[in-house]
């Protein structure tokens, strides 16, 4: 007898909202076993952790901090994963639209009207993440030149832009050698909403809600969800596959640029070492526990910035690493994505010819 | 040994039934397989051959029952075990690697393989098994190299370098051309008269003449009849297999054919591989025609259907919808001027799998009222329409919600004939509509195409069937090398003509291929 999966004919309702809880309950027992080979107490360990994310209203604020970004990246990559398109570039999207932020708050400040100063660095930097994104998508599209890889590469090169600008041409001559540009002058600024939590937030959840009304209830999500599930099928109904594929991979980017906007425009007000925390790829792990659903990222995002946190207040009262947060994190993701199966797939008790059977059906 | 083997059946199964969730598969089953005989099984799909064939080659186990292999006793537990009886399965998805050669193809999987296995000695016996049974193959070639008649000869070739004395074949000639299928009776026949046997797995009537030397016919699990080829014919195969007599005639209304809807002028266009297609064909089509293309698969026949729809670019010549120049516009355009398209491949273009039935019905009318006004469309209409259409075309589906690759072809099909007729403006193309589907399937899709036609639409209706063309089509245009070789009335028409026009001959016995 062996124990087999088998995919459900339509997915469970009630799977999808069961399965995340039990599957964070199998990550904190998991986690739980580490502390105690660290030789920590686990429950003591995660009610500091939850203590230091969710236990006091500066500890939220910094929580929702770090989540501004990953809803935003978050949402970015999942639309592109939807159409299977493999953006893993979402950290040189963020990184170059910080970039273009940047430019012009410090260079076109002196001569732009105050007022039009912060909607003109919102378009910018989405531009710049837009751009960023759509230099792979227009070699996938006109040469199928894979996405996975210059996404990835294009990352490095964002980086290396930005690295290059507040070490060099743009570093703050007053900055006593301090690698980073000079501060935004105050009508760059992001309004702040409470603590360090800045009105990318608004962003975040007004994108959510629009990215998901979009890919339920218009045309062009229709075309997308048929495009992303078989692109022959799509051209065969009249679908225009590449030009989709470009305007919402265009579209990822530009998400994903606005959470660098709000980086520089929000956080630190000036270009400087340590604009992303690898939110990039922390989307990556944000859009699959989401299950790619655009309501469910803000939520995904907050526990994720929530463990970012939590997990240097672990290094702080616990004396344990902070890289702990980290770790959970990871030790949270396999969990998920193998509870994800349990919404498409059912386990069954099998002999072993049956197992045969069943593999072939699925075929 | 050979004695004994003349006396017991080289297989025998007795007594199998296997049950699936709320299905009887196989309901007390005996089979028996002499050697050097060609069995057929027939049976509507869901009758349970697959199913019988796959507890033989060890994939599927019974429930009970007993089978036995040169009179003794086995158990058959996997494939592997099955191989060793001799036994060999030809499946009708073919379990090929795509990247890898046809003789890496052929030892894959193999129990007894050295670490480092001797391909030249692999290539040299796949070209003597090939020279021995006229079945040519490329050891070196890929496997994506090749058309689905060429895997399935590697297919054929992987049993036969194994030894296989049995050979099943699970609806071997669904994906062939008339002429692959007539190549695959002759390898039969050449492993026959070397005491192989076979058992072929089918719902073609005809196949079961031209291949076999019994049958057996399978209704619901059950065998239901079970004759010698030669005292039986297709019409009496049909009425016992379907278990009614069935309809080879549709009734329609008298021909009257109306304005020309569809003209093509000197069209050329090229296949994937830069070579022509199409040379220089024309045609016309007019309301209230069915226009029937006969022809072998692969003589222009898809790229016809794909340059029509706006999915392959005309090289030369010109195509009219409606009078009005049609000549390479989009796919979205010429939708949008009211032509519908069944494909040919319906599993990969006509439908998305992975999408609910009610998505997948709702693929055309999405753009438009009731489902979407401006921008939005409302999932809730889209159920609505989905409803309307599944009760209106007998799609059997456990609700509308339920993603397409969970239904049988025959309901696929009629998932794709619904979405598409109901779009339809003036004019349906069906390319191969009833390839692959049972008795039942095939005659509600017949019988929609000549209710359009009814209805005063133009239909194109590409098909190898000769039978098919006759009984449905008004008139009929036979494709040869990329050319309309022949236009005649349906009514009338003689099949040996049509034959000999498929094949390239002209009815003055001239071959025509430059």
């Amino acid at each position: 007898m062996t124990l087999v999966f088998e995919k459900r004919k339509t997915v469970s309702k009630t799977a999808i909202v069961v399965v995340p809880f039990i599957s964070f309950a199998v990550s904190l027992v998991l986690t739980g076993v580490l502390l105690v080979t660290f030789g920590a107490n686990p429950f003591e360990t995660f009610a500091a952790m939850f203590k230091g994310a969710f236990g006091s209203g500066r500890a939220f604020t910094e929580t929702l901090v770090k989540a501004i970004p990953l809803m935003l990246t978050g949402l970015g990559v999942a639309l592109a994963f939807k159409l299977r398109f493999w953006n893993i570039g979402a950290e040189g999207q963020l990184t170059l639209a910080g970039v273009a932020a940047t430019w012009v708050a410090v260079y076109w400040s002196p001569w732009l009207p105050a007022p039009i100063l912060l909607p003109m660095l919102v378009l910018v930097g989405c531009a710049a993440g837009a751009l960023w994104a759509g230099i792979p998508a227009l070699l996938k599209t006109s040469l199928k030149v894979d996405e996975t890889l210059v996404t990835l590469m294009l990352n490095y090169v964002a980086i290396l832009i930005s690295q290059f600008l507040y070490y060099g041409p743009w570093r703050d001559p007053k900055g006593f050698g301090f690698p980073g540009t000079e501060m935004f002058p105050k009508a760059a600024w992001f309004p702040r909403i409470a603590g360090r939590a800045h009105i990318g937030l608004y962003f975040a959840l007004v994108a959510a809600a629009v990215l998901w009304f979009v890919l339920q209830r218009t045309r062009w999500g229709f075309e997308l969800k048929v495009i992303g599930n078989s692109p022959k099928a799509a051209r065969y109904q009249g679908i225009s596959v590449e030009r989709n594929i470009l305007l919402a991979v265009l579209l990822s980017g530009a998400l994903c640029g606005l959470a660098g906007v709000g980086e520089v425009a929000g956080i630190s007000r000036r270009l400087q070492q340590g604009l992303s925390l690898g939110y990039g790829y922390t989307a990556i792990i944000v859009a699959w526990m989401a299950q790619l659903n655009p309501l469910a990222i803000p939520f995904v995002a907050i526990i994720m910035g929530g463990l970012l946190v939590g997990g240097d207040q672990v290094q702080m009262v616990m004396g344990l690493p902070s890289s702990m947060g980290l770790l959970m994190q990871g030790m949270m993701l396999f969990p998920m994505l193998a509870g994800s199966l349990f919404t498409e797939y059912r386990i069954k008790r099998m002999t072993g010819t049956q197992t045969r059977e069943a593999a072939r059906g699925g075929v | 040994m050979t004695e004994t083997a003349s006396e017991t059946p080289l297989v025998e199964m007795r007594g199998i039934c296997k049950s699936f969730p709320g299905v009887q598969a196989s309901d007390n089953i005996d089979l028996h397989l002499d050697r050097g005989e060609v069995l057929a099984l027939l049976g509507e799909n869901g009758a349970g051959k697959s199913t019988l064939m796959n507890i033989l080659s060890g994939l599927y186990r019974q429930d009970s029952g007993d089978v036995f292999i040169r009179g003794r006793k086995v158990d058959i537990r996997s494939p592997r075990d099955a191989a060793d009886l001799g036994i060999g399965m030809v499946h009708q998805n073919f379990m090929l690697v795509d990247t890898m050669s046809v003789a890496e193809n052929v030892i894959l999987g193999m129990a007894s393989l050295a670490f480092v296995p001797d391909m030249a000695a692999v290539k040299r016996s796949i070209l003597e098994l090939g020279e021995r049974y006229n079945m040519k193959v490329d050891p070196d070639a890929f496997i994506w190299q090749l058309s689905v008649g060429e895997q399935q000869r590697v297919e054929i070739l992987k049993q036969l370098y194994r030894k296989a004395e049995i050979l099943v074949l699970d609806e071997p000639t669904a994906v062939l051309t008339p002429q692959e299928s007539h190549e695959l009776n002759d390898v039969v026949k050449r492993m026959q008269a070397e005491g192989k046997s076979a058992v072929f797995i089918t719902h073609k009537m005809d196949e079961v003449i031209a291949f076999s030397d019994r049958v057996m016919v399978l209704r619901k699990g059950k065998v239901v009849a079970e004759k010698t080829t030669r005292e039986t014919d297709p019409k009496d195969l049909a009425r016992v297999m379907v278990g009614r007599e069935i309809l080879f005639h549709i009734e329609k209304a008298p021909f009257s054919p109306g304005a020309v809807v569809l003209e093509l002028k000197d069209v050329c266009a090229e296949d994937e591989r830069g070579l022509p297609a199409l040379r220089e064909l024309s045609l016309q089509l007019r309301t209230g025609e069915i226009l029937g293309i006969a022809g072998v698969a692969g003589n222009g026949q898809r790229e016809l259907s794909e340059v029509i729809t706006g999915l392959r670019p005309v090289k030369s010549g010109g195509i009219s919808i409606n009078c009005v120049d049609a000549t390479n516009h989009t796919p979205l355009q010429i939708i949008n001027s009211g032509v519908s398209h069944i494909p040919q491949d319906r599993i990969a273009v006509g439908a998305v799998g992975d999408m609910s039935v009610a998505n997948n019905l709702a693929m055309k009318d999405y753009r438009s009222a009731p489902i979407a006004s401006g921008l939005l469309i409302f999932p809730w209409r889209i159920l609505e329409f989905a409803r309307r259409m599944i009760g209106a075309f007998n799609i059997a589906t456990p609700s509308p919600e339920t993603m397409v690759k969970f239904l049988s072809g025959g309901n696929i099909q009629k998932t794709i004939l619904a979405r598409e007729i109901e779009a339809c403006g003036s004019l349906l193309i069906a390319v191969y509509p009833s390839r692959g589907l049972d008795i039942g399937a095939t005659e509600s899709v017949r019988k929609q195409l000549v209710a359009q036609r009814d209805a005063g639409k133009a239909v194109l209706l590409v098909s190898e069937d000769i039978e098919e063309l006759l009984c449905v089509a008004d008139t009929i245009a036979v494709m040869y090398d990329g050319k309309a070789v022949g236009v005649m009335p349906a009514e009338g028409a003689d099949p040996q003509e049509i034959g000999l026009l498929m094949a390239g001959v002209s009815p003055s016995g001239k071959e025509s291929r430059p």
